[in-house]
């Protein structure tokens, strides 16, 4: 393993890009994803990544340009936040029907309006349904792991499609961490050279990205979701091989002081630490507690949630997002349908908070806790969910 | 002339690369122009369309008319995709991961995805200078969805969003002039060509591919549907465009204009506005107004080819 240094988190997501020896990276700068791509960008400048570092017009155009480099053959990275994923939407959809491994950093920051550059998940949760392996991480380290293990996953043949690497803008991405870099005959060792089923070559002509009709459309679309789901075991494997390499074993559903607890925070990202920290210090009240940190979102993990949730009487969902006029919030919608009709159905609470960075203390986690228990002497509904923390 | 024009068409490489079978309305004007470039390119090219009329016409899936790679993402993103393929390859050719075979990089889309929404692309892909050609098949509005205006059709045509009405004579701005536009990004080679003058418009693909950077090549393309013309009048009313001025071939070499067709005398624009349904409600004055304004702008052109640089 390579040596463990103090770094920002955002710089060593660049280098460790860079290590996996990316051949076009096509950014648009927007807060808080700027230094991964400013980084990058140095890199190439230095001499030191030989790549093609595309500084596009827009967010759309570096998702159209990450389109065509993958769909050439070469290894495509791009990074960006909010209002760019928003604007690079139709693209994401796109590049996930065509089977293109593209690697994308999130830094997660709210949408607009109002406009605000601070962390939440308004913008991952919009792309929900992209067709994309979507992945969050807690700390720098993971964040360095998983682009290693975002490239492999994605341009992996059974796989071929891409993945979004989620990580909290300013809470990881402005932080200096410890982060213990790989080595480049570990990466070597992890990360095959990419080597696509189909690209664009005129001694072997195909055509992509066809137009269907009502006859072919339904067949496409399941195909896609067949690939998607048939992901899950080289996702896995990616996770088991990264883990036999550097000793940190990633699960798609983390799991921390669950075995007994009755009641079960989940959360997604940074807030995990934060949340442990409450469970701690419920545990010392006697309190039952445990926490559930999802880390894969799609495919969702079904098997795995039900089984860390196994005994739990209560569920506590973390949302740092909003259905407007929905069901809550969309983690707590999904995992509310996950247990419908099951066995030892857990009551499900949701709290909307750390809208647009507003800090979130373990306090607050206890306070929820506490609030929870008292809604569950009532009846709670699907449709009710508690913006938590308002100013009155 | 006759005779040279049997002559010159056996000189022509009979390999075609838009294979036949594609789902084009007779007479589109548009499909023989891009069966025309194609056929100048051979097959040493990667094409990438936006979406549109050539695009759906071409890949139904499960079929294909390309026989050359082609890769269609969406419809305003044509010059962003086909840079994208031509950064990657570039960078695996340098990294030794791809052989160098001097491929061409053809992105091609119509007058909407060019003028209108695929504008801001194509200008960045102009200003980061990759080495590839943009073709643009300007047929003068939307026909693909239904004949509605762009920023492409010409003043006075009725489409089904600029109608023609009691209070409105139809598309009520002029043209934008998009290979001026590509001329004002230093766009080494710029040209424009019409799918009438075969020949022509094969030559300037050829040289377009050829110059190092980025191209630009402006093809009208007459839309017998869109324009209300029998369908074989659409080569015919091809030539009137030029020959009346309202649609000069020229070609910006490394921003040195040059008349590729240099018409002695132009035919009033009458003669080529009065066949197309798209004109029938224009009045006598503003049949004026536009030959004014078509006289002025190829007066304009003249003096730039004159032009000492």
């Amino acid at each position: 393993m390579g040596k463990r240094v103090g770094i920002e988190v955002s710089i060593a997501a660049a280098d460790a890009v860079k290590m996996a020896d990316v051949d076009v990276v096509a950014a648009y700068p927007i807060t808080p994803q700027t230094h991964i791509v400013e980084h990058l960008s140095e890199l190439v400048a230095n001499g030191e990544l030989d790549a093609e570092f595309i500084p596009v017009e827009s967010e759309h155009s570096a998702m159209s340009v990450c389109c065509g480099s993958s769909a050439i053959g070469a290894r495509t990275f791009t990074c960006t936040s909010s209002q760019g994923l928003a604007l690079m939407n139709e693209i994401v959809f796109i590049a996930a029907s065509l089977r293109l491994p593209i690697v994308m950093i999130l830094a997660n920051r709210s949408l607009s309006g109002p406009l605000s550059i601070w962390n939440d998940h308004t913008d991952v949760m919009s792309v929900r349904d992209c067709g994309w392996i979507q992945v969050f991480t807690e700390t720098g380290q993971e964040v360095f792991d998983h682009v290693m293990w975002a490239f492999r996953v994605a341009e992996s043949q059974k796989v071929s499609l891409p993945v979004i690497v989620n990580m909290d803008g300013f809470i990881l991405t402005h932080v200096i961490e410890p982060i213990e870099f790989w080595d480049e005959e570990t990466v070597k060792q992890y990360l095959p050279d990419f080597k696509p089923l189909n690209v664009l070559d005129p001694e072997k002509p195909t055509s992509v990205g066809a137009f269907g009709m009502p006859d072919i459309y339904t067949e496409a679309k399941m195909a896609q979701n067949d690939a998607l789901l048939k992901s899950k075991p080289e996702i896995l494997k990616a996770w088991k091989e990264l883990g036999d390499l550097t000793g940190r074993y990633y699960k798609p559903v983390e799991t921390y002081k669950t075995d007994d607890a009755e009641t079960i925070f989940v959360t997604m990202g940074s807030i995990g630490e934060t949340v442990a920290m409450a469970v701690d210090e419920l545990r010392e009240q006697d309190k039952s507690a445990g926490l559930i940190k999802l880390r894969l979102w799609r495919p969702f993990p079904f098997d795995e949630l039900r089984e860390a949730a196994k005994g739990a009487k209560q569920l506590i969902i973390i949302d740092r997002a909003i259905s407007y006029g929905g069901p809550g919030g969309p983690v707590a919608s999904e995992i509310r349908s996950i247990f419908y009709g099951e066995d030892n159905m857990p009551a499900v609470t949701n709290f909307i908070c750390g809208l647009a960075g507003r800090d979130v203390t373990p306090d607050d986690y206890i306070a929820m806790f506490d609030k929870s228990q008292k809604m569950l002497a009532g009846k709670v509904r699907q449709e009710d969910y508690v913006f938590y923390g308002v100013r009155e | 002339m006759e005779s040279l024009n049997v002559y010159a068409t056996r000189l022509l490489e009979k390999k075609e690369y838009f294979a036949p079978g594609h789902r084009a309305c007779q007479g589109c004007a548009e499909a023989l122009a891009v069966r025309l470039v194609a056929k100048a390119l051979g097959n040493n090219v990667i094409v990438g369309s936006a979406t549109g009329c050539m695009e759906i016409v071409s890949s139904p899936l499960p079929f294909t008319n390309w026989k050359v790679p082609w890769l269609h993402v969406a419809f305003e993103n044509a010059a962003a995709v086909l840079t994208g393929a031509e950064s990657g390859y570039k960078a695996l050719v340098r990294k030794g991961k791809r052989a160098e075979k001097g491929t061409v990089f053809l992105a091609m889309g119509g007058d909407g995805a060019t003028t209108d929404i695929g504008f801001q692309a194509l200008s960045g892909a102009f200003e980061r200078g990759h080495d590839f050609l943009y073709v643009c098949y300007d047929n003068e509005a939307y026909m693909n969805t239904g004949i509605q205006r762009s920023s492409s059709t010409p003043f006075g045509a009725s489409t089904t969003t600029s109608p023609a009405g009691k209070v409105s004579h139809g598309q009520m701005t002029w043209k934008k002039n998009m290979a001026e536009i590509a001329v004002a990004h230093n766009v080494p080679y710029v040209a424009t060509a019409c799918s009438s003058y075969p020949f022509d418009l094969m030559q300037k693909v050829e040289k377009a591919a050829k110059h190092p950077g980025p191209a630009y090549v402006h093809i009208l393309s007459v839309c017998p549907t869109g324009w209300r013309l029998p369908a074989n009048k659409a080569i015919w009313i091809g030539r009137l465009a030029v020959e009346t001025g309202v649609f000069p071939l020229y070609e910006v070499i490394d921003g040195k204009y040059g008349l590729t067709f240099e018409v002695p005398e132009l035919r009033p624009v009458e003669e080529y506005l009065h066949p197309q349904g798209r004109f029938r409600h224009l009045t006598p004055d503003l049949i004026e107004t536009i030959q004014t304004r078509v006289t002025a702008e190829y007066k304009k052109l003249v003096a730039k080819t004159q032009m000492k640089i």
